[in-house]
């Protein structure tokens, strides 16, 4: 508590840590929005509703709103069969999902490319002949982003139901109540808010993918293309273009936003 | 936002008992539905992480142990590996600190825009990346409003770092600090232990799991880091970390000289994520 | 931890701002346009004539035969593009820095005959530049002006970029146009090699990174360096005595539908030329004038001659060329790039 610690070194700390995050964080930030806003309104406009910075935008929706869903579906399955089912190899498992959350994007873009490559890769060259194409299409993107924001849902939810407990379930069981129902009226609003939390994560994470999805892209841009926003940014700011500052300005936004909302579902946590 | 149960779910929960832990005796037995859910599960994860992985692998062994030291020590992946690793541990060391610190003043002090901070130090995790590394360019660039110009030198590198690993050890500390009980702090201190002593001896060896565990997720993210390094980095050589060398390599299409510099980038995630399994299991078995 | 699960306006209002905020990026990416039914030409191209190509695209769409076609392009370094293509990446117009990058695609993806045209398959030409500070401080006036110690260098890296390629055989063929013998540029290329701090993957790259602040020299195509002042970046350039003819090939792809073929007999044209010649490229077809470029030394004279121009033929051809000097083991500028480290 506040009153713990005597004024002097209270206020030193605190001066060190805020000026810390200020420097750090606060400073490059302000001076981005400076600068855009700067810019002016016409800028801005025009830098993100060109024809280029509508499809990376419609593109990153596209393929960040399917690896959520993606990894919604996988992250439940797995937190219902981790805290409700034994099995062999379940810690294994368990420690298998969290690789994504520490690896290089550059490694999971290589890893995709040579797996799934339309000419080297060990699926991706039979995959090409019969006409799919993953890598330098949106489908090799989709997993990249899924790849990366794996284990985000799984990780909300497992405590969750873990805490819950299994009396309930069980109760249900011995009632009769079928798997399905016992997940539709016991599990799912005991998760509910856990889930939109990790929902939201993964939505922040996969807008935000840059590394892994620019190795698998080819970086198209145009109609066809595979540039998503992120990867506008980084193009538009190699080819001396204007308007990496507005459409930065954008994803910032939503940065906060999810923020903000992440902060709003979790309440805020005892103070001691 | 904060990062707790992702980060370390063990240490991130509260002092209540957990109940039905991983392996524990109430756990059904799968039935059809859950074993194909399993099945699916499994092979989805192979798929989509495990096969990749291994093609990395498997694509820088196979020239042998000669090809992989070769690839290896070529003189941009050795020198980008060692501007990595160096930067890495620096950054985790002062991130560790720093981080308690914060969380120390973010839990045990109050003061207007506690809230504001909240939300800056979570900037970081929610970024993305080449949007980090233009906002940093902006700063500390040759376009920097402070006169600050660190393009192209491995100081400026290591901001990025410090960047984008500042929120892992601010929030797997915090829960724990949350938690913790200051009986025993009160206790020290009526016995005559000084605020420095206290820390060390009674409040450093419960939140220490918290600070490695932060510590081993920014030192794994600064190790791989990418899109906020690029652009300060200002195509330097000296000034190039491996994740940037590995993506050169791809660009030549020498995936094998690649896959080297990736493989050694996966050992240590791996590595990462053993310790803080190791750390969970400890701490769960300890609460 | 336990979550609360007050079902209060605060849950409420998060799932709104979620869903706030995923469909204003969904919207903002939905324009009116459908798809369309003409032709759509990928173009995969090196890095640096992207305005060359946004231009010429545009123009082309308001030709009856350009009506309705839409475009996507890639751009990147020359080589690595040659290497995507051949790996995969849907192409159907290709145009590269340098010859060597095109063939490579010969005959799997592109025509054998590409370069019986009377172009030879060409569609621009440059030159080899010197990029300064605006105002030149280093008061830099050629080539062995480049050596002396504490000159920065910027140029991209021969791994992957065509310009890299052009800019190494200019800074080592202007020996031997001076008169010089083979040890003595190989000597010369040594020193400029020490002086490089940065070897960017892409002509583009490089321009950027040297713009951002990195090097006080950047050695670069002469229609990168108009195109940077165009877009307004202080910088002046030099056409040093000594120089190398740079010549852009470009072609369409075994599976390009028309509209590519279209597309590359108008960039081809007067007026594609005459396109070409706005953003800073030297045309390939004669009588090919154009009245005023902005971004040139000087605008109404924009492509002057080069006082000693090294031609690609005169050194034996790509193939040639690559072997002798850009061998991954053997080549005589790998090993002096190798021993600076």
């Amino acid at each position: 508590m506040a009153s713990r610690l005597a004024a002097a070194p209270r206020l030193g700390l605190r001066a060190v840590a805020l000026g810390y995050v200020a420097l750090l964080v606060l400073l490059p930030l302000a001076v981005v929005v400076w600068r855009t806003v700067r810019q002016g309104g016409s800028a801005f406009w025009a830098a993100i509703s060109s024809a280029q910075a509508e499809q990376a935008f419609r593109l990153t929706a596209i393929v960040a709103g399917s690896a959520v869903v993606l990894n919604t579906i996988f992250g439940v399955a797995v937190a219902i069969l981790l805290t409700r089912y034994s099995f062999p190899g379940k810690r294994v498992f368990s420690v298998l999902i969290d690789i994504p959350i520490s690896i290089s994007p550059i490694v999971v873009g290589l890893a995709l490319v040579l797996v799934y490559g339309p000419y080297d890769g060990w699926f991706g060259a039979s995959l090409h002949s019969a006409g799919i194409d993953i890598i330098y299409a949106v489908p090799g993107m989709v997993l990249a982003t899924t790849f990366v924001s794996l284990p985000l849902v799984v990780r909300e939810i497992v405590p969750v139901i873990e805490d819950e407990g299994f009396e309930q379930e069980q109760a249900a069981r011995v009632l009769g109540a079928g798997a399905a129902q016992r997940f539709r009226r016991i599990t799912l609003p005991t998760i509910k808010y856990a889930l939109a939390y990790g929902v939201v994560l993964s939505i922040a994470r996969s807008i935000g993918e840059f590394g892994a999805v620019k190795v698998v892209s080819g970086d198209i841009s145009g109609s066809g293309q595979t540039q998503t926003a992120t990867l506008l940014v980084d193009a538009r700011v190699e080819q001396l273009e204007p308007g990496a500052y507005q459409v930065s300005l954008v994803l910032i936004a939503v940065a906060v936003v999810a923020i903000v909302v992440v902060s709003m579902i979790r309440p805020k946590e005892e103070r001691a | 936002m904060t990062l707790s149960a992702v980060v370390a779910p063990a240490t991130s929960d509260g002092p209540a008992p957990r109940r039905g832990t991983i392996g524990g005796s109430s756990s059904a037995r799968l039935g059809a539905a859950s074993g194909i859910t399993l099945g699916t599960a499994v092979l989805w994860l192979s798929l989509l992480v495990l096969l990749p992985l291994a093609a990395v692998i498997a694509k820088s062994t196979a020239g042998g142990w000669t090809g992989f030291w070769h690839a290896l020590t070529a003189p941009g992946a050795a020198q980008a590996l060692r501007l990595t690793i160096l930067s890495a541990l620096a950054v985790t060391a002062i991130n560790a600190v720093m981080g308690t610190l914060i969380a120390w003043v973010l839990v045990r002090d109050d003061f207007p825009g506690r809230r504001l901070v909240e939300v800056l130090i979570d900037i970081p995790f929610a970024l993305p990346t080449i949007v980090a590394g233009l906002v940093l360019l902006a700063l500390y660039g040759p376009t920097s409003p402070i006169g600050v110009n660190l393009l192209g030198t491995q100081r400026a590198v290591a901001f990025a770092l410090l960047f984008v690993t500042l929120p892992f050890v601010v929030r797997t500390v915090q829960p724990v600090l949350i938690a913790l009980d200051t009986e025993a702090e009160q206790a020290a201190a009526s016995l005559g232990a000084g605020r420095l002593a206290t820390f060390r001896r009674v409040v450093l060896p419960v939140i220490l799991p918290a600070v490695v565990s932060g510590a081993a997720l920014a030192f794994a993210r600064a190790m791989g880091e990418y899109g906020s390094v690029l652009l300060i980095s200002g195509g330097v050589n000296h000034a190039r970390v491996s994740s940037m060398y590995a993506f050169q390599q791809i660009q030549n299409a020498d995936y094998a000289g690649a896959s080297a510099t990736a493989t050694v980038l996966l050992v240590v995630s791996l590595l990462v994520i053993v310790t803080l399994d190791v750390i969970q299991r400890r701490a769960a078995r300890r609460g | 931890m336990t979550m609360n699960l007050m079902r209060t306006r605060r849950g409420r209002t998060a799932a709104a701002l979620t869903l706030a905020s995923v469909a204003a990026i969904g919207v903002s990416g939905c324009s009116a346009g459908g798809s369309s039914n003409k032709a759509k030409v990928n173009i995969v191209a090196y890095s640096v004539p992207k305005a060359a190509y946004d231009a010429l695209e545009a123009a082309f769409q308001k030709t009856s035969q350009g009506k309705g076609v839409t475009f996507s392009e890639s751009f990147g370094p020359s080589g690595t593009q040659s290497k995507a293509v051949a790996s995969g990446q849907p192409a159907d117009y290709v145009g590269f820095s340098l010859q060597s990058d095109l063939t490579k695609l010969v005959p799997k993806f592109v025509a054998t005959g590409w370069d019986a045209t009377p172009t030879k398959g060409m569609v621009s030409d440059s030159v080899v530049v010197i990029v300064v500070r605006k105002g030149n401080p280093l008061h830099i006036t050629g080539w062995d002006d480049l050596i002396k110690p504490g000159v920065k260098i910027v140029t991209p890296d021969p791994a992957s970029s065509g310009s890299a390629k052009w800019n190494i055989l200019a800074a080592y063929t202007h020996v031997i146009a001076d008169g010089g013998t083979d040890p003595q540029a190989q000597a010369y290329l040594k020193a400029f090699f020490k002086n490089v701090v940065s070897k960017p993957s892409s002509g583009a790259n490089a321009t950027t990174t040297f713009t951002q602040g990195t090097g006080d020299v950047l050695i670069s195509y002469e229609d990168e360096a108009i195109s940077a002042r165009q877009k307004g970046a202080a910088l002046d350039y030099l056409i040093p005595r000594e120089s190398i003819l740079i010549e852009n090939p470009a072609a369409v792809t075994l599976t390009a539908p028309q509209a590519a073929k279209d597309f590359l007999a108008f960039a081809l044209s007067a007026d594609g030329q005459q396109i070409f010649a706005s953003k800073g490229f030297r045309p390939v077809v004669p009588g090919v004038s154009p009245s005023v470029v902005e971004g040139a030394n000087d605008p109404a004279n924009p492509f002057p001659s080069v006082a000693k121009l090294t031609t690609i033929e005169q050194l034996g051809g790509w193939s040639a060329v690559n072997k002798t000097y850009f061998d991954p083991t053997a080549g005589v500028v790998t090993k002096i790039e190798n021993s600076v480290g």
